[in-house]
């Protein structure tokens, strides 16, 4: 085993494709319309979802249906803070969103953490739900309709409203990249420190890693917790971005399509859920509602369809053969 | 509050607590002896819902929908397992999850596609449309009484067949160790088949029973859905005893929460659920700590 944790590439070639993959994110601006640019930014959003419940699945072997709640609270929680006409600093709205989608992880994980395989599914679900019916049923947050942030919120950034209307989308594109491209760079130094291995060593081996004297349940709330956390800075982005929140935020239909990112793009690498989600919200659902406007979920029902019949190793795992340990982990846990 | 309203919530409440049972033991069924996850679940029971309105439009009764619903149900479950399912029973979670996931979507569009996205109200059969007086001054609808009546009989046959039946006592012995019954020359392909079967025909039962009592509406199958695994939860997993008791629980609870104290009551399940996971996180009557 190489000294990088084993979700990080392995070789010096696979960092460079990564640098190059995002500095041709970068670049992508200069060519493309600013239709365009706000799709990327919803991607690249969905891509920080997804990266942030990978520390979960293909991290520490945990499949959460919940996770999305964090995501749609952290939304839900910039409007809640920002005042009827005015905008609040980012430097505001974002500690209140995190710590909204921090204390919420925490509880919710503090109490599905002690069960185990479908039991946490189902208990994440639950309470994933819980959250959204929360948002769904009462008048707090606009009910079913959702609400509107009161003024462009991306002024939150100050110095933004000096910029002419057509660039103010490339501030919420590169502010997604950049916080994409920390992200990714926080996860794998957390991989490779003592942290990160033993959350490998839970989802290879728990009762091991028990008998070796780790206290799992505590790395696992903390790994818990800290996806919750990255998911609120995704939900914090998605207000900035569009200005508008709804129940389907926090929905665990949310979750299910994170989940599909991360088998999409491959379950085995740290990278795998940025690729699936930039390929599924940036070209699959684009596609699916060029063409078929009226029956997009209906197109989404039978790629993923495709996805799990045809394509178990997502598609990266279209580029090699691997030999792997990958599906051991998860079918110990339906042992639970 | 007056005794005979509580009297009205109570039988409110073991009538959806036996409803949410119909759904919930064919989850416990199908994981304890297939160990699969089915989110698609809960749209079963939004296709029983629709087909009840589809039958009742087309004949202006319910009556067939019954039988059909039932028999439907069944066959329906044997295509999914047979088609489906099968090849899922040996893979990871994530896989069985993103599959039920997209047979929720196709389903939900099959629907959308058939009947379109508008809320239908479901009449209730004429020979029930009365209430029955229990004493001067309250009365109760005779179609809950004949759902109750239907749900305890049906409840009553699937613990019957479980437990005093030998294809039952397969189904328990497969549940608690699967090899053995393989090796005992006992085709479990078969079995995987028959309990798909009975667990899809009782969620599409439960739909068509419940169509006249919520009306049918899009995306009705995920509350249901979030709803019974609460009940499996408390109940312990793979458990049908369980499930039983911890359904008419959560049925009582939610529907006297919501008839006394309307802002908490959406809570109260969850805030179950949560205290059981403190006390007991296998379910009350889970086997395994």
């Amino acid at each position: 085993m190489s000294s990088a944790g084993t979700l990080l590439p392995r070789t010096r070639l696979g960092m460079y494709g990564l640098a190059a993959g995002a500095a041709a994110l970068a670049c992508l601006p200069l060519i493309a319309p600013p239709y365009y640019i706000e799709l990327g930014t919803t991607a690249l959003i969905a891509a920080m979802l997804a990266l942030s419940l990978q520390l979960l699945v293909g991290c520490t072997g945990l499949v959460s249906l919940g996770h999305g709640a964090f995501y749609g609270l952290a939304a839900y929680t910039v409007y809640l803070v920002t005042p009827a006409n005015g905008a609040l600093p980012v430097w505001l709205t974002l500690p209140a969103a995190v710590l909204a989608a921090a204390l919420a992880s925490l509880v919710v994980g503090a109490l599905s953490l002690r069960t185990k395989g479908f039991f946490f599914l189902m208990v994440t679900l639950a309470f994933g739900q819980m959250i959204f019916f929360l948002f769904h049923d009462t008048k707090i947050g606009g009910g079913t309709d959702g609400a509107f942030l009161a003024k462009p919120v991306l002024a939150a950034f100050g110095y933004e409203l000096s910029l002419p209307r057509r660039q103010r989308p490339l501030i919420a594109y590169y502010v997604s990249l950049a916080l994409l491209v920390a992200m990714y760079t926080g996860l794998a130094l957390l991989l490779r420190s003592l942290f990160g291995r033993v959350l490998e060593g839970i989802r290879i081996n728990e009762h091991r890693m028990q008998a070796l004297g780790y206290d799992t349940y505590r790395y696992k709330l903390a790994a818990f917790a800290l996806a919750g956390i990255l998911a609120g800075v995704a939900g914090h982005m998605w207000a900035m971005h569009r200005g508008f929140v709804n129940p389907e935020l926090v929905g665990w239909h949310r979750s299910a399509e994170a989940l599909l990112m991360i088998l999409l793009g491959g379950l085995t690498t740290l990278h795998g859920p940025i690729i699936g989600a930039l390929a599924y919200v940036g070209v699959l659902r684009e596609v699916a509602s060029l063409w078929f406007p009226e029956r997009t979920l209906l197109v989404e029902g039978l790629v993923i369809l495709a996805i799990v019949l045809l394509l178990p190793r997502g598609l990266t795992g279209l580029s090699r053969h691997r030999l792997e340990r990958k599906s051991e982990p998860h079918k110990a846990g339906a042992d639970d | 509050m007056d005794i005979a309203s509580l009297l009205v919530q109570l039988l409110n409440g073991v009538q959806y607590g036996l409803l949410l049972f119909l759904i919930a033991s064919g989850l416990t069924l199908i994981f304890g002896v297939m160990g699969i996850i089915n989110l698609a679940h809960g749209s079963l029971f939004m296709l029983g819902a629709y087909s009840a309105f589809l039958v009742a439009r087309a004949t202006g009764s319910l009556w067939l929908a019954v039988p059909a619903g039932l028999a439907g149900g069944a066959l329906f479950g044997l295509i999914l397992e047979r088609g489906l399912f099968r090849r899922f029973y040996t893979r990871d979670h994530l896989d069985q999850v993103l599959l039920t996931f997209a047979l929720i979507l196709l389903f939900e569009e099959t629907r959308s596609l058939l009947v379109g996205n508008d809320f239908y109200s479901v009449p209730v059969p004429a020979i029930l449309d009365f209430s029955i007086p229990i004493t001067s001054g309250f009365a109760y609808s005779a179609y809950r009484f004949a759902v109750i009546a239907l749900c305890l009989v049906l409840a009553a046959t699937l613990f019957f067949w479980i437990e005093r039946t030998k294809t039952g006592a397969i189904i328990r012995a497969a549940a608690e160790k699967p090899e053995m019954v393989d090796v005992l020359g006992i085709d479990s392909r078969r079995i995987h088949a028959t309990v798909f079967a009975v667990g899809t025909s009782l969620a599409v039962i439960a739909g068509v029973l419940a169509a006249p009592l919520y009306s049918v509406y899009p995306g009705m199958g995920d509350g249901f859905l979030i709803i019974s695994f609460v009940v499996v939860v408390i109940g312990g997993l793979g458990s049908v005893s369980g499930a039983f008791w911890a359904a008419l629980v959560i049925g009582l609870v939610d529907t006297l929460g919501k008839a006394y104290v309307p802002k908490a009551a959406g809570l109260a399940i969850y805030v179950l659920m949560a205290a059981v996971l403190l006390w007991r996180p296998s379910g009350l009557f889970g086997q395994r700590a």
